[in-house]
């Protein structure tokens, strides 16, 4: 009797990279694909004017560019099951040059028998954690 | 004016339907720097077992935003909307919402609290189809600065 056990994914694997660079156009589109149109997202005056140290990018197209990779992984969206994420810090995106924003997917906690995970992203700016806690639970492919 | 904790026992009524639109998938698709098919051909869609492109994971914040509007409309909420931080946000999907989906939204507020004078308000969003059916329900915490 063979006790070999076949694990296809381990605690700890990658199983998702991108790397999106976003510019003042970026904010701009999300803007109106989303109806947010809060100013702090594309005019400088505005932003400074309520102390912030630039215009930055909407907390949900962060979050929302950060699960595509898991989107893309898994194959089918039916398999998202739930998707959070905490906003600890603000995206500031530079007028000329404007921000990359690096996402990293591994797998945090893993169900084989059920064939879920619970996969943990990732994601940075110039290095620093821009998402706390981003969670995404997904039914394995 | 601090925020009212008594929205927590309020009634909000559901939301007027929501008509997904095909190109507003694409739209918010292209928005969130998506290039998977089936948030854009209709025939890679149907290959899948979808009546039409399916929006990403996080387009349900649009239909979401319906109810948030309604509690910054509240006029004794305490809750100005240039106090208002995002401070977490949360999906639990029943299924992905598909082009052709019209949604209603519901808003219970779950949780107001207070935190070395900011509050936390707890945003918790029902949004079911035409046919009554679950789809999705959004939770937005939002930090409510007391500085002013």
């Amino acid at each position: 009797m063979s006790t070999e056990i076949v694990h296809r994914y381990e605690k700890g694997d990658e199983v998702a990279r991108a790397t999106y660079p976003i510019t003042r156009e970026s904010l701009v589109r999300y803007a109106g694909a989303s109806g947010d149109f809060n100013a702090i997202h594309y005019r400088d005056d505005v932003a400074e004017s309520v102390g912030l140290p630039g215009v930055l990018a909407h907390g949900m197209l962060t979050m929302g560019l950060a699960v595509q990779p898991v989107v893309d992984w898994v194959g089918d969206p039916a398999r998202i099951g739930a998707y959070q994420v905490r906003f600890t810090r603000p995206v500031v995106v530079d007028p000329a040059s404007g921000a990359t924003i690096e996402v990293v997917a591994k797998i945090g906690t893993l169900d084989e028998d059920a064939g879920t995970a619970r996969i943990d992203l990732t994601v940075t700016v110039d290095g620093q954690t821009v998402l706390g806690k981003a969670q995404v639970s997904v039914t394995l492919p | 004016m601090p925020v009212n904790p008594a929205l927590t026992e309020r009634a909000f009524p559901p939301t007027a339907s929501y008509l997904v639109g095909r190109e507003k998938v694409r739209e918010f698709a292209r928005a969130v720097f998506s290039t998977n098919p089936l948030n854009f051909s209709v025939e890679a869609a149907q290959a899948a077992g979808y009546a039409d492109v399916v929006a990403p994971p996080t387009f349900a914040i649009v239909v979401q935003e319906l109810t948030l509007a309604q509690l910054l409309a509240e006029e004794d909420a305490g809750i100005e909307l240039t106090h208002v931080v995002h401070g977490e946000q949360r999906f639990d999907y029943v299924r992905p919402i598909v082009a052709g989906d019209e949604l209603s939204a519901q808003l219970a507020v779950t949780g107001v609290k207070t935190l070395g004078g900011n509050a936390m308000v707890v945003a918790e969003t029902s949004i079911r189809d035409a046919a009554g059916e679950h789809v999705v329900t959004a939770v937005s915490t939002l930090v409510v600065r007391g500085d002013a």
